[in-house]
């Protein structure tokens, strides 16, 4: 397996949608490409650190705000 | 046979009961669901429109539309997938408005390459995210997921962090099923290869 061949499947991996076979040939090709293998751990870990954090808060002032705008107007039959 | 029927029944999504219960009348009901969903649907149109006074004006109009056409909700998507889509409309629409002229449109095809094959293949320090504070890391994450063609980034946002499935994402957006997983892997390189600036290992004598 090249590696422009395992980044075509990168997605599938982290997703864990790939069969068995193709799981095996692509921790085959990663046991020897520490490049491919950078590449894998350092997009896992993009994903999840954009998981974990808050990159656009709704302060609660602004929420009850907006709540309260859409339940007047709802109550009147909108 | 019967028993797995009865499972599937008991197992119904607790967003059914409240959508029934709105349109039968019940406001309160409504409420639960806007307070369910009012922060993603904000984060989703800041992420479309880039602006916090039209993020929060697609918040209350999607949840307003929401109501009116409850009678037209079908059962057949889940609730919080068709409010998304609403709101996706509603945040395109104030974009557009922002910028007239100017061609917007998640469907458009961005040729590429940044990021198709990684360039940055420095590792990351163990834990990267702890050398910054939060609100210095906020920022390094808005600006990195900010950069990308919108497309991108909102198939990122609803795909990665939103939890929607990827054939949930194409409805939403209106894209086919290969046009989702092809921009959510260049989506995710991408924003790898920005947040390596960052986050990769320093050398030694590198500041």
């Amino acid at each position: 397996m090249t590696c422009s061949e395992f980044l075509a499947l990168l997605d599938e991996l982290i997703d864990d949608s790939v069969s068995t076979e193709t799981r095996t040939q692509l921790r085959e090709h990663l046991s020897g490409c520490e490049h491919c293998e950078v590449t894998l751990n350092t997009t896992r870990k993009t994903i999840e650190i954009y998981r974990s954090h808050e990159v656009y808060e709704l302060p609660n002032t602004v929420r009850d705000r907006l709540r309260a705008a859409i339940m007047a107007r709802c109550k009147n039959g909108c | 046979m019967e028993t797995i029927q009865v499972t599937e029944e008991n197992e119904q999504h607790p967003d059914v009961a409240l959508v029934a219960s709105a349109r039968a009348g019940d406001v309160q009901a409504f409420e639960t669901l806007v307070n369910k969903y009012d922060r993603q649907i904000f984060r989703i149109a800041q992420h479309i429109t880039q602006n916090r006074e039209d993020a929060q004006d697609v918040v209350q109009d999607a949840f307003l539309k929401a109501y009116e056409k409850l009678d037209q909700f079908q059962g057949n998507s889940k609730f919080y997938t068709w409010l998304v889509r609403i709101a996706v409309n509603e945040s395109l629409m104030r974009l557009r408005k922002r910028r007239t002229g100017k061609m917007v449109s998640i469907d458009e095809d961005i040729e590429t390459d940044e990021g198709s094959v990684p360039r940055d293949l420095a590792d990351w320090s163990p834990n990267p995210e702890q050398n910054f504070g939060q609100a210095e890391l906020a920022e390094i994450l808005r600006k990195t997921i900010q950069g990308l063609p919108l497309g991108f980034r909102v198939v990122f946002q609803l795909r990665d962090v939103e939890g929607l499935s990827t054939e949930e994402t194409a409805e939403t957006l209106g894209l086919s099923v290969p046009a989702v997983k092809s921009r959510l892997l260049r989506a995710r390189l991408q924003l790898r290869e920005r947040l390596s600036r960052y986050f990769r290992k320093k050398k030694a004598g590198e500041k």
